[in-house]
């Protein structure tokens, strides 16, 4: 089951085009959208939230239409964004009594408890608090809400290590509920080498792909090796190549060709996200470079 | 049960868990009936997405080694004691062709390797 269906869906600025996409978040997963600055993540969420409006296209969230049942929809859905949705100069307590009307599945206990476990006062007022704590803040509101669907927008940017290991212990409790979905956005692709089940890789305002990481990592070899295996058939290998002074490193379509192909000949290992991020990214630049 | 994985050994996240557990069952350490913790609660607790340990599980249930009952979870399989013993069995045979292997190329013939096995097992049961 899809938590978030995309069809079709187009946004256009004047420098920028996101689409046309189509993409499927399925429900009880944690799936991480990653994508080099300005590949469209924070426009695939503004649309996703109705916070702009599509050039064309459907988008439909828990097999309903947005923006049409936005409401009903939003109810079921806690956003938790880089920039600060809340407002700064109210206090926390006074935040929680203008936002939690809006939610039919307020849990007041749920509140509380967050707040305990985040070390956050009820008095504090907003603007005091430092950027991990605001952060922590919209996740009390967004868990509180009762949220199906968390949508995160670049949750733990700018945030430190130490957080960012409490977030994604957070982040991986809420999973124990395999009716929850996680739509995550980040560059710090670490966070999801381990939690994340799907990977959505934006590049240019398109899907470059979404799958598995299982699949990704099965799939993908990173190899090290002398530039003197590099002819034109063993290129054709490579989704990107870097090339030193010292020799190559690239990133190989399929583990078992690339196998194949080098033997002991090279160091055959297991690639990160970045990894796979960074040499889609120059390969696709490269290729583009070619045909211009 | 303890489970530890590494994420710096190259090995996939999945056959680490796999091969934890399975070595867990065959050594007895999990006896047959233990029920396992459920898919989510193991990616929970060792932060891992819920598709690898659902996969962990998926290639142990081919194994035979354990059985998954929807809605109350995965237990280790109690039909497999015969099978069980023949993993066992064949982990001896592969150790015992080592040392036939390792004899041979000191020049020893398979006599006298039994008769080192004979020796050890001499000598393990005196201090024993």
């Amino acid at each position: 089951m899809n938590a978030i269906e995309v069809r079709g869906l187009v946004k256009k600025y004047s420098s920028f085009a996101l689409g046309s996409l189509d993409l499927n978040v399925r429900q009880g997963y944690v799936t991480g959208l990653v994508g080099p600055n300005g590949a469209g993540k924070s426009t695939l969420i503004k649309l996703l939230m109705g916070l702009s409006a599509a050039g064309a296209g459907e988008i439909r969230i828990f097999g309903e239409q947005m923006p049409e049942q936005e409401a009903g929809i939003k109810a079921r859905i806690g956003f938790v964004s880089e920039e600060n949705t809340l407002y700064e100069h109210l206090s926390i307590d006074a935040m929680r009594s203008i936002y939690a009307p809006f939610y039919k599945r307020w849990d007041a206990q749920t509140f509380r408890d967050c707040l305990n476990r985040f070390e956050l006062s009820p008095r504090s007022r907003i603007r005091s608090l430092s950027k991990g704590m605001k952060m922590k803040l919209s996740l009390a509101f967004a868990l509180s809400g009762g949220a199906e669907l968390l949508i995160m927008d670049e949750p733990t940017a700018g945030l430190d290590p130490v957080f960012r290991r409490e977030m994604l212990e957070i982040l991986s409790g809420l999973m124990l509920d395999e009716n929850r979905t996680i739509l995550f956005s980040t560059h710090i692709t670490t966070d999801l080498d381990r939690i994340a089940d799907y990977i959505v890789f934006l590049d240019r305002g398109t899907v470059v792909f979404n799958e598995s990481k299982e699949d990704l990592f099965d799939r993908y070899a990173l190899i090290k090796g002398d530039k003197k295996w590099l002819d034109r058939d063993v290129r054709q290998a490579f989704v990107g190549i870097r090339e030193t002074g010292t020799g190559f490193e690239g990133l190989a379509r399929d583990r078992g060709e690339a196998i194949r192909m080098f033997g002991d000949g090279a160091i055959i290992e297991t690639p990160t996200l970045e990894d796979i991020m960074y040499f889609t990214v120059r390969g696709e630049r490269h290729r583009a470079e070619s045909r211009a | 049960m303890n489970i530890q994985i590494s994420n710096a050994s190259g090995e996939p996240i999945y056959s680490q868990i796999v091969g934890r557990v399975r070595g867990a069952i065959l050594s007895g350490e999990l006896a047959p009936g233990t029920m396992l913790p459920s898919i989510r609660q193991l990616a929970k607790d060792l932060q891992i997405s819920v598709i690898t340990t659902k996969r962990a599980y998926e290639e142990l249930e081919k194994e035979g080694l354990i059985d998954s009952v929807v809605g109350k979870g995965s237990f280790v399989s109690g039909a497999n004691e015969a099978f069980i013993r023949e993993q066992r069995l064949r982990a001896m045979e592969t150790k015992l062709l080592e040392a036939i292997k390792e004899g041979k190329s000191l020049g020893l013939s398979l006599e006298e390797v039994i008769g080192h096995i004979r020796l050890l097992d001499q000598e393990g049961e005196s201090e024993g």
